[in-house]
């Protein structure tokens, strides 16, 4: 697997290991939302709406000469959009092969799979799946 | 100034013993997150108490079988507490004759059944069915199914800002000579408590017949289905401290017997034959094909019963207490839009604060243990009539109490801190 890939887990993992309480891994999120950069209308499009989200979630990608995927995402509420942001961080400009071929093991380590309602699972996984179908369009490409 | 306002602001106990009511109620007794659980999602589900899960055990303990058939004694016995529950219906509900009271799976089944049942005998092309703006998908999808196939047209009565219907729009509906008004009693998303008596007159007036979506109202409020004057009426059981998977459709009983049957099956039937045809049974068996939801059924009957028990009024008191309660103090914080402010309304408020995306609210709020919902609520047309995403609801049921008003407003104030 990328060794990039690995260490942006662990890094994630440790940032979390911090918290103990929920509230505090929320607020966390929320910081991570706000940080995101806002989508420019460009990618901001309906087309590049995930369905399964109870809020609104936008995720386009562009490739770059090497193959590398570059990801732009948002969300109207801001704890999707720490998700969003969770993800794009791990993912984000890595090589399309390496992210299709992706496990990310962290979701399961920090607990966000258990943790999640099952509509914000849904959603979550639904992003997933989106970015990882980009890694194999791209690799194909 | 009225028992109302006296209530507001002042901490006076309420109009239920509430530390009795939830100690019916196992479930209250359990926590989420770590946190004790304050359940406000009353208007989705109510939770059962334990005379309901009880007399639910006691039938599958001691004397399952299936109804209106064997020689048997416990088909006999079964059979006994299945109609004994649909005749606390009929007294609940005001009902004159006992064949008017049809067990259905719930409210959307109810009114499947009519749209069926009735509306494909009834409606034809060029018709107009006449909803609301306010219905639950549930009084609106199965119309637009109906007006589909038929040929006809679904209109819809507007809502004013504050939640309520359009009087006047209703008025200049009605003169377009509907066959069929459908409307709720008590909206799940607004809280708006609608007239349903005077509406009904107005669309029997205009020589519509009438159908009333129930679902929100029975818990709260004392129903009386010919005092109202409908034609149908609907609810779901597990709204009403009842469980899942049954519900009643009330019928006026001249209409049900002109009604062809819509499932075919077993129970239905008169004499099934392969030579000479099949007879139906009469009501209101005529409408239960196959073998229904006996415990459900049972559970319904005793979760009425409860309800009566603990007093409607009283009920109904204690829930306005409580939404009025919630009113003022959310009503306080910077940014907070009621949706649906309705002179009359339920248990039911929703809300929106500026800024916020309800679902983050509501996960935050689940989070400190208090459940409520968000999103559109089954109800689309009135996020769209707002412009809005969704709203957080919180809905209050007996069991509910003026502490747990604080929890709530404390848990939106916390998480619109981290949210802001």
């Amino acid at each position: 697997m990328n060794a990039e890939l690995q260490s942006r887990q662990e890094q994630i993992v440790e940032e979390f290991s911090f918290y103990e309480d929920w509230m505090e891994k929320y607020e966390q999120l929320i910081d991570m939302g706000k940080e995101l950069a806002v989508l420019s209308d460009e990618h901001r499009q309906d087309e590049h709406l995930i369905r399964g989200c109870q809020s609104r979630v936008w995720l386009s990608a562009t490739r770059t000469e090497e193959k590398h995927v570059r990801f732009y995402a948002d969300s109207d509420a801001i704890i999707t959009k720490g998700l969003v942001a969770l993800m794009v961080r791990v993912l984000d400009g890595l090589p399309a092969k390496d992210i299709a071929e992706s496990d990310l093991w962290f979701i399961e380590k920090i607990g966000l799979d258990k943790h999640l309602s099952p509509t914000r699972a849904n959603g979550l996984h639904s992003m997933v799946q989106q970015m990882k179908r980009y890694g194999v369009a791209f690799q194909a490409k | 100034m009225g028992y109302l306002e006296r209530y507001i602001g002042s901490r006076m106990s309420s109009a239920l013993d509430t530390s009795a009511v939830r100690a019916q109620f196992p479930i209250l007794g359990r926590q989420v997150h770590g946190k004790p659980l304050v359940y406000l999602d009353h208007a989705a589900s109510s939770q059962k108490p334990v005379a309901v899960i009880e007399a639910q055990r006691e039938y599958l303990m001691h004397y399952h079988s299936n109804v209106h058939r064997g020689a048997h004694a416990l088909s006999q016995q079964a059979t006994d507490a299945f109609e004994r529950a649909r005749s606390t219906v009929q007294y609940h509900i005001g009902a004159e004759h006992l064949e008017e009271i049809i067990w259905v799976a719930g409210a959307t089944d109810g009114i499947n059944l009519v749209a069926q049942a009735w509306g494909r005998e009834h409606i034809q092309s060029g018709d107009v069915i006449l909803i609301t703006c306010m219905e639950h998908h549930a009084n609106i999808v199965p119309w637009q199914m109906l007006a589909e196939e038929r040929g006809a047209k679904v209109e819809a009565v507007n809502i004013l800002e504050d939640g309520t219907l359009d009087d006047d729009d209703f008025q200049e509906k009605l003169k377009l000579g509907p066959k069929l008004v459908a409307f709720m009693h008590v909206s799940n998303t607004l809280g708006t408590i609608n007239d349903a008596q005077r509406l009904t007159k107005m669309a029997k007036g205009a020589g519509a017949v009438v159908l009333i979506d129930g679902s929100q109202a029975l818990p709260h409020m004392m129903v009386d289905v010919v005092d109202l004057g409908c034609d149908f009426y609907v609810f779901s059981g597990h709204k009403a401290y009842g469980p899942t998977g049954i519900g009643v459709l009330y019928g006026k009983k001249a209409i049900l017997e002109a009604m062809k049957p819509w499932r075919g099956g077993g129970e239905m039937i008169d004499v099934v034959s392969l030579k000479n045809g099949t007879t139906y049974a009469g009501l209101p068996h005529k409408f239960e094909a196959g073998t229904p939801h006996i415990s459900g059924a049972i559970g319904l009957g005793v979760a009425l019963q409860w309800l009566t028990g603990l007093g409607l009024k009283s009920v109904m008191d204690h829930e306005t207490i409580l939404s009025s309660q919630a009113r003022h103090q959310l009503g306080k914080i910077d940014g907070m839009r009621f949706i649906g402010s309705a002179p009359s309304t339920s248990g039911v408020v929703s809300f929106v604060v500026e800024g916020v995306h309800p679902y983050d609210l509501g996960t935050l709020l689940d989070q400190q243990g208090i459940a409520v919902r968000t999103g559109h609520h089954c109800t689309q047309p009135i996020m769209e009539h707002f412009d809005i995403p969704g709203t957080v609801r919180a809905s209050f049921g007996a069991y509910n109490t003026l502490q747990e008003v604080d929890v709530l407003v404390q848990g939106v104030e916390r998480a619109l801190k981290m949210l802001r």
